[in-house]
């Protein structure tokens, strides 16, 4: 038993709804209780999508159980076939259904459907959402996919985007542009958009794009096996990304791929004085193991930030993640608790978070700026503009939406400027938040400013003198937590009980750079 | 001026039921914790379930509440099921973590779910045992809100019915208010009793566990939510008796609500007036309002929460709507008798639910207005239907008075809202 308040990932029938929402002319027969339909609205509110999601849910209640529950799946299964005559249809049980073991693959197949029937086994008090959708997708793959000749022109299939993804939608859209100007076709995208006869025709690709591993390894390591197609390994997510990720096409293709780099904002913007202010700003990442590591890159390659600590909530890709912050020299954090995450935040103080929803709430909580990189999103992070992530445009958008949070440069400037005017006080915050957002630590509950009060693990609490105090409360807001901590660390490894002026001082010349 | 009165020939009350049976596009009981632990601070609610049950709980809020919230999910796993572990000793190790984190927790429900209630994982039991181990300082109590037995708001009612038994006993002739409202409209609601003369008022839920709320023989309940039939069954058991009334939405709803309780307690009408004259005509006016562009239209319930019978007699008798289905998850009669009674016969009334054969009723009657879950909202505005999500007539402060404008809203702003933006696309309908 593990206590849980928030979850990074549903249960993997959850994935399996997500590869089955995102395809065309698919139904998933879904033996499951009353109640479990809540995961429509994950699809209908979160993502706005305008159709209902194509799952039928068999709904059995506590009086079914001493009858026949396999027959109610039967029924279900018939009707939905009728309803919506689908190409082919998953079944499979959620975390209950799994319980009375009916076993929905056998039960349909007696059935005699005239479409392919593909059972899935989601061990639902094992594994996850994404394994579901990883899983789910495979399955399909596995089943539908035929040997098939190779297009005359290169093409590949684009493997991974689901509902439900962070920026799926435009990711396909900015990856299909960018593999056309380099001389690469896209046959298939899937899941997203593909019909069940689609999936029979990802043979035909010369080899494939493996855009996110979280849903689609499997099916792209099971394609390499069976029809003989590589996969890409580099996730174009960030300028140095798309670059590796074209060199990685033109040596699987032997063509010269060359892109157009004509519309890549993201080099110039880093380089722009205004961006000096982002120099060294510590910044936290969290999220799915793709995104981490894409972010990590772009963050201190291409933005110039500090990375102050890294980490994943999907166990399944931890090895990666675990390397990678031992190249970024510091320690992973692999956990789905997200207390724990709240934890790892509140003592490393980082200036940034690049994190999923639940870090944009812990944010709030501790008045750090987040900006959102992953999934799991919230309805906000669906946008109606055009947003990718993947390519020169995604670069773009990654530069616009990690600076949206911070105060900019020339604002930064200003606020020195005036913050003695009474007008321009601490809890003012970025103007271009509409001056609303609680920047100032006294609307940030005391849970953040307490520990950061007393030293984290010296013998006796350091006292601040009342003037230091004073003169920490002229230092701007934006960077007193900063300042407050460094100050404490250096105090504490000096072994001084007490801070004074002088203490502060010393302490800002000591961390200078 | 009195209560409406009930239609000659039994108004919906003797229509015959179209009773469903098949997809069912409801939340289960758990959902009820979302507001349960708003209303009781020293509360804290665990669920005993899968990931599935941690993640509804996130999800059906809408958004996340990160004030450290007072529920959480025990999650059972492989090692659970297997045998390997024994789930009682995991569960006391959890609830004695989380009751050292927690020193304010004074009642601790241990919520019973799907996967719980298939492995027959005992929770009365366990919240036996617990008890005995931390009282007097934190009470535990267990209910079912599994999506096998419970349908969204039931979820309340098996958490009240789980809370009656362990009431105190008493004699004494006071009145019990039975349904979590949100505290400022159980304000407004005793300061209207109070304005009658009815003294002594008791709330179940209490908003703590020190409120002195007791049961026995003398004590008369009403209910302020229809979905209670479990706790109002527990209750007469306990010996209280239930004063039957429509329920208090909108003016006419809240007017015969409040005069059935004060029919019971004797209270003359120049009392009742003096008490409800100014509030009537103020709700009447706001209704009167709010209501403007609902005259005329037609409006079609999914069932949800139980409380489509009373709304679609305040949509009907005080909006000028008319129903073309109301559908409901369950019809107990004893409880909404008095608002079937006061709908003209005409509408389709519907128990349970086949979602797909009732998509195809709404698409083909093609209502104003579609009362439904989250799931299906916007899917039929894609078709060019105009929708009310339902949820938030659960989440909303909407009873008694002072709301009874903010009710209307909640169904005419959707409306209003398509009319606005009617030029937009040929695939939205305008509203007029």
């Amino acid at each position: 038993m593990k206590l849980t308040v928030w979850t990074y990932e549903g249960p993997p029938h959850v994935g399996a709804m997500r590869v089955a929402t995102a395809m065309k002319g698919l139904h998933y027969v879904l033996h499951a209780p009353q109640g479990d339909t809540y995961a429509d609205l994950l699809f209908t509110m979160i993502e706005r999508r305008n159709h209902r999601p194509p799952v039928t849910y068999t709904t059995f209640q506590a009086r079914d159980l001493g009858s026949d529950t396999a027959q109610l799946f039967q029924d279900a299964c018939r009707d939905a076939y009728e309803r919506f005559q689908p190409e082919a249809i998953i079944v499979g049980a959620s975390c209950t259904a799994e319980l009375i073991q009916d076993d929905p693959g056998g039960l349909s197949e007696l059935m005699g459907l005239p479409v392919p029937v593909i059972p899935l086994e989601l061990p639902s008090y094992q594994r996850k959402e994404n394994f579901g959708a990883d899983e789910t997708f495979l399955q399909i793959v596995r089943r539908l996919t035929k040997p098939a000749e190779r297009t005359e022109r290169v093409s590949c299939n684009i493997l991974g985007p689901t509902a439900l993804g962070f920026r799926h939608r435009d990711d396909i859209t900015e990856l299909t542009a960018l593999l056309y100007d380099i001389g690469v076709d896209v046959n298939v995208v899937a899941p997203m958009d593909a019909t069940p006869t689609d999936i029979t025709r990802l043979g035909a690709a010369h080899f494939n794009v493996l855009l996110y591993p979280e849903t689609a390894e499997s099916a792209a390591r099971w394609l390499q096996r069976e029809c003989d197609q590589p996969y890409t390994k580099t996730v174009p997510i960030g300028v140095g990304a798309t670059r590796d990720f074209i060199e990685e096409v033109a040596t699987i293709t032997g063509l010269p791929c060359r892109a157009d780099e004509s519309r890549l904002r993201l080099p110039w913007y880093a380089q722009s004085v205004d961006s000096t202010y982002l120099t060294g700003k510590r910044v936290f990442i969290f999220g799915d193991a793709t995104h981490v590591r894409a972010a990590a890159r772009i963050a201190r390659d291409e933005m110039g930030f500090e990375v102050a600590g890294l980490g994943c909530y999907n166990r399944e890709f931890a090895k990666g993640i675990r390397s990678l912050a031992r190249e970024f020299g510091v320690d992973a954090l692999i956990t789905d608790d997200y207390l724990e995450v709240e934890q790892a935040i509140e003592a490393l103080q980082p200036e940034m978070i690049l994190g999923t929803q639940m870090e944009r709430h812990i944010g709030k909580r501790l008045g750090i700026p987040c900006a959102v990189i992953s999934a799991p999103v919230h309805v906000q992070d669906f946008p109606a503009r055009y947003s990718p992530q993947v390519g020169f445009e995604g670069a773009n958008v990654i530069f616009d939406t990690w600076v949206h949070p911070l105060v900019m440069g020339l604002e930064e400037h200003l606020l020195h400027m005036f913050r003695d005017d009474f007008e321009f006080h601490d809890a003012a915050g970025p103007s271009h938040h509409g001056g609303h957002a609680p920047a100032n630590s006294e609307t940030a509950p005391p849970a953040h400013s307490e520990p950061a009060r007393a030293a984290p693990s010296g013998p006796a609490e350091i006292i601040w003198l009342a003037a230091a105090e004073r003169e920490l409360k002229k230092i701007p807001f934006f960077v007193r937590g900063k300042a407050r901590r460094n100050t404490e660390t250096f105090a504490q490894s000096r072994d001084l009980q007490e801070i004074s002026v002088d203490t502060l001082y010393e302490a800002k010349a000591h961390y200078a750079r | 001026m009195t209560a409406p009165a009930p239609l000659s020939g039994g108004g919906c009350r003797t229509a015959p039921v179209l009773k469903e049976r098949g997809q069912r596009e409801v939340f289960c009981g758990l959902t009820g914790i979302i507001w349960l632990h708003r209303k009781m601070q020293d509360a804290f609610f665990l669920v005993v379930g899968s990931r599935t049950c941690a993640h509804l709980l996130q999800s059906a809020a809408g958004v996340m509440i990160f004030a450290e919230p007072r529920f959480a999910t025990a999650i059972l796993e492989e090692g659970d099921l297997a045998g390997l572990n024994d789930a009682h000793d995991e569960l006391d190790r959890e609830v004695a973590r989380l009751l050292a984190r927690r020193p304010d927790i004074r009642q601790l429900f241990l919520v019973g779910s799907c996967p719980s209630e298939v492995i027959k994982l005992d929770l009365s039991r366990a919240a036996e045992r617990l008890t005995e181990a931390y009282a007097p300082k934190v009470r535990v109590l267990n209910y079912s809100g599994s999506g096998i037995e419970t349908t969204f708001t039931q979820g309340e009612d098996a958490c009240l019915a789980s809370m009656v038994p362990v009431l105190p006993a008493t004699d004494r002739r006071e009145l019990m208010v039975v349904g979590a409202l949100p505290d400022v409209v159980e304000d407004q609601m005793l300061g209207l009793l109070a304005e009658m003369g009815i003294e002594n008022v008791r709330c179940l839920p209490a908003r703590s566990i020190t409120s002195d709320v007791a049961v026995g023989p003398n004590t008369v309940f009403a209910l302020n939510q229809p979905f209670l039939g479990d706790t109002c069954g527990a209750l007469e058991r306990r010996g209280a008796r239930h004063i039957p009334a429509p329920f208090p939405f909108g003016e006419a709803g809240t007017t015969a609500w409040l005069r059935a309780i004060a029919d019971e307690f004797g209270v003359s009408d120049a009392a009742f007036a003096a008490a409800t004259d100014a509030p009537r005509a103020r709700a009447a006016r706001a209704i009167a309002q709010a209501s403007e562009n609902l005259k005329g239209k037609s409006v079609f319930f999914f069932p949800d929460s139980q409380l489509e019978i009373p709304l679609a007699r305040f949509l009907t008798r005080e909006c000028g709507m008319t129903a073309i289905e109301v559908g409901s998850p369950f019809i107990h009669d004893a409880i909404v008798g008095p608002d079937l009674e006061l709908m003209e016969a005409g509408p389709v009334i519907s128990e349970g639910q086949d979602v797909d054969l009732q998509l195809d009723r709404a698409r083909a009657a093609r209502p104003d207005l579609t009362v439904c879950g989250l799931g299906l909202a916007n899917p039929l505005e894609a078709e060019g239907l105009t929708t009310k999500w339902a949820i938030e007539l659960v989440f909303t402060p909407v009873h008694f008075y002072e709301q009874a404008g903010d009710l209307a809203g909640l169904f005419s702003r959707p409306l209003r809202r398509k009319g606005l933006i009617s030029g937009l696309s040929p695939r939205l309908e305008a509203a007029e």
